[in-house]
């Protein structure tokens, strides 16, 4: 293990010197089939194709809310989801959009959700990834970093008491990890040695504060050591090495090792949302990453150099994921507002407690 | 033989009804929904082979094992966290807050998560966070706390607090056969309160949330109360009683979902009322029972509604002040004699 996250630390580390690298690919030790290297590939295509297409509905005004990127960092949620078995548990960050499509959740929902639309998960109660679905394992996060890591832990602590096989994986952040929520989650997920993956992404900034504001750690791998579990660092711009290090955690926790947690070295190329016009950023950062280091491109590096697709290949599946979000775009568009009345329904059991309707004033 | 004459013996599976205290018919509560329901467990701080800091789960890990009641680290976002994953694995957690002032390091995933859980996503949290609240021990500003002023303006959470034996096994019950969350609050000073210890069926049975209950009959004025103050409203209503005042004392039992119905009878019936609450007065839950009878009763009304709370300060340790801080009997006799004469 000690051999392995040193390993991992270098090439960690070899991402972050500012001398370009000559043209960066990705790890080729893995046992990934050619089929499932070009799933991979959908995936990673598709996070960033609907996030750009949900950029084009907020600057029509189709986002009632606010618009969260993930571009330059897609590789880490799509790579490590995509090692859960199908009885695994997910719960991503607002940057893990990547993760939620891995789980099998349709563009549409995700589109309708943005949109604030009636046929979206929440009926439009909640925001963008804000909803979950448990046949598939999504747990939808809340705004409030840390709290998912409690629970996923009682996720995984519910599946042990009934005897099943099923592994949690949470994402958290650089910022996110600062919570005292964070904390409980994952010394009570160690204590219990519970199978529960904390993928943390170093992405350099929380909003605007870089993560040296945020803790006094080198690597956010470092706090394994306080939980007693095991940290890894991996290259969280290397798509393949994300499943791989994911990929022997499930294992590792599955076969009763207990907690892992493993730090994805990143880096966030957008601001906290479309509004953050990055003033905190110094001058070049972005591009230095756009260029040397995107997770698209060194993936595409990587399938072609590989023999495993050609460039006629990747763009035919891209093509393919333009059809399924123009699709999906229309069908979100298609649905109508929630109706106002829908507001009072669902606090509670309704056949219990009846809906939280406006009260009529002074009608006596 | 009853438990109550075994004292809190471990390993021995408590009696089905029989005389029990409050403190005894919780557990039986959680015992019997634990062997009838495989998914329901209990989880917090020292509540296996302590058997929780007021022994309310002892003897459970004997009879259920680690696995079923489990310890946890000092780490309140944790306990409300996890019991919330596993009830959306189908599992039904109780879990102990050590005191209810505890609370308020679990107060954001409670509101934010537990809360608002079915109304976000449609997945109801089926779980139960209970534990000890109250004042009038000396236990000081830390261990004394009432915590449903808190709580009530948050949609999402059932509040519940007891004041007899019988209600609380019922209601605990009726807690973890509940489809979202509740708040479960146990006034300390009634666990072992041996006027309480009564007569249990023996037989399965539940009290309904969302219903309160008349605990005495009354046509002069009403009494709107819930847990330890509801036997000091009793006993200031037979005080009442000498000086030719029938007083009509309504438990609320559920502070949240609130039976606006029995409080609208009750001043239906005797158009003066009192509020009577052991938080302090100001954003207490009597201020809100005073806006909803001025909404919709005001015709009734033969006076205004009259609160009578502990005053607005942290509760002091010392006898003395703790006693100063906290309503007694003499207050609300006080209050209800200038009720009675407006």
């Amino acid at each position: 293990m000690k051999r392995q996250r040193k390993q991992a630390k270098d090439n960690g580390q070899s991402v972050a010197v500012s001398d370009a690298p000559e043209k960066l690919s990705c790890t080729s030790e893995t046992k990934l089939t050619h089929e499932q290297m070009l799933e991979l590939y959908r995936y990673l295509k598709l996070t960033r194709l609907v996030e750009e297409r949900l950029v084009n509905l907020y600057r029509q005004t189709k986002v009632v809310g606010g618009v969260f990127r993930s571009l330059g960092q897609e590789a880490t949620a799509v790579g490590t989801a995509y090692a859960l078995r199908p009885q695994d548990f997910v719960t991503p960050l607002i940057r893990d959009l990547g993760a939620v499509l891995v789980k099998g959740i349709r563009p549409r929902e995700i589109f309708a959700q943005y949109m604030a639309k009636a046929w979206g998960p929440s009926g439009g109660r909640d925001l963008n990834i804000h909803f979950g679905n448990l046949e598939k394992g999504f747990i939808g996060p809340i705004s409030h970093l840390g709290d998912m890591i409690p629970v996923m832990t009682g996720i995984v602590l519910g599946a042990r008491m009934q005897k099943k096989d099923i592994v949690a994986l949470a994402y958290i952040g650089d910022g996110g990890m600062s919570t005292g929520a964070f904390h409980e989650g994952l010394n009570f997920a160690a204590v219990q040695k519970l199978p529960l993956i904390v993928v943390a992404e170093y992405n350099h900034y929380a909003y605007s504060t870089p993560t040296r504001l945020q803790t006094a750690v080198e690597n956010l791998a470092d706090k394994a050591a306080g939980y007693g579990i095991p940290g890894h660092i991996v290259d969280g711009n290397d798509i393949i090495a994300c499943y791989e290090v994911t990929r022997a955690a499930v294992e590792y926790a599955s076969g009763g090792g207990g907690a892992v947690l493993i730090e994805a070295k990143t880096y966030r190329r957008k601001g906290h949302a479309e509004h953050d016009d990055q003033r905190y950023v110094p001058e070049g950062e972005i591009e230095w990453w756009e260029k040397n280091n995107d997770p698209i491109d060194r993936y595409e590096r990587f399938l072609a150099g590989h023999g495993i697709a050609t460039r006629e290949k990747m763009d035919a599946i891209t093509a393919d994921i333009q059809r399924e979000i123009d699709e999906d775009v229309a069908w979100a568009e298609s649905s109508p507002m929630p109706d106002a009345e829908q507001a009072a329904y669902g606090v509670f059991d309704n056949s219990i407690v009846l809906p939280a309707f406006r009260p009529k004033v002074l009608e006596r | 033989m009853s438990t109550a004459t075994k004292k809190d013996s471990k390993q021995n599976r408590p009696a089905r009804g029989g005389q029990a205290t409050m403190v005894e018919a919780i557990r039986q509560g959680i015992w019997e929904e634990m062997e009838r329901d495989p998914a329901v467990f209990v989880i917090g701080e020292d509540v296996g082979a302590y058997g929780g800091a007021f022994k309310v789960t002892d003897g459970l890990i004997d009879e259920f094992g680690a696995s079923r009641v489990i310890d946890t680290p000092i780490s309140e976002a944790a306990i409300v966290g996890a019991a919330c994953g596993a009830a959306l694995m189908g599992m039904k957690p109780v879990a102990e807050f050590q005191f209810i002032d505890f609370i308020s390091a679990g107060f954001d995933m409670l509101t934010n998560y537990a809360a608002k859980c079915r109304y976000r996503w449609g997945a109801g949290i089926q779980a139960v966070f209970r534990g000890p609240c109250g004042s009038g021990v000396h236990a000081g500003p830390f261990h004394s706390l009432n915590a449903e002023s808190f709580f009530m303006n948050t949609a999402g959470l059932k509040i519940v607090e007891p004041s007899t034996a019988y209600d609380a096994k019922g209601l605990i019950k009726a807690a973890i056969r509940d489809p979202d969350p509740v708040l479960f609050f146990e006034h300390k000073k009634l666990y072992r309160l041996p006027r309480l210890r009564e007569e249990l069926p023996e037989e399965d049975y539940i009290v309904p949330i969302g219903k309160a209950s008349t605990r005495r009959e009354g046509r002069d004025l009403s009494i709107i109360t819930f847990g330890a103050m509801t036997l000091t409203a009793l006993d200031a209503a037979e005080e009442l009683e000498k000086e030719g005042l029938d007083v009509e004392v309504i438990d609320l039992r559920t502070l949240a979902p609130l039976d606006k119905q029995a409080i609208l009878d009750s001043v239906k019936k005797t158009s003066k009322v009192m509020v009577l609450h052991e938080a302090s007065r100001t954003g207490g839950i009597g201020g809100e029972i005073a806006a909803l009878i001025a909404e919709e009763a005001f015709e009734w009304l033969d006076a205004p509604v009259v609160r009578v709370a502990s005053i607005d300060t942290p509760v002091p340790y010392s006898p003395p002040l703790e006693e100063y801080y906290l309503p007694q009997t003499k207050d609300v006799l006080e209050a209800a004699r200038r009720l009675a004469a407006y």
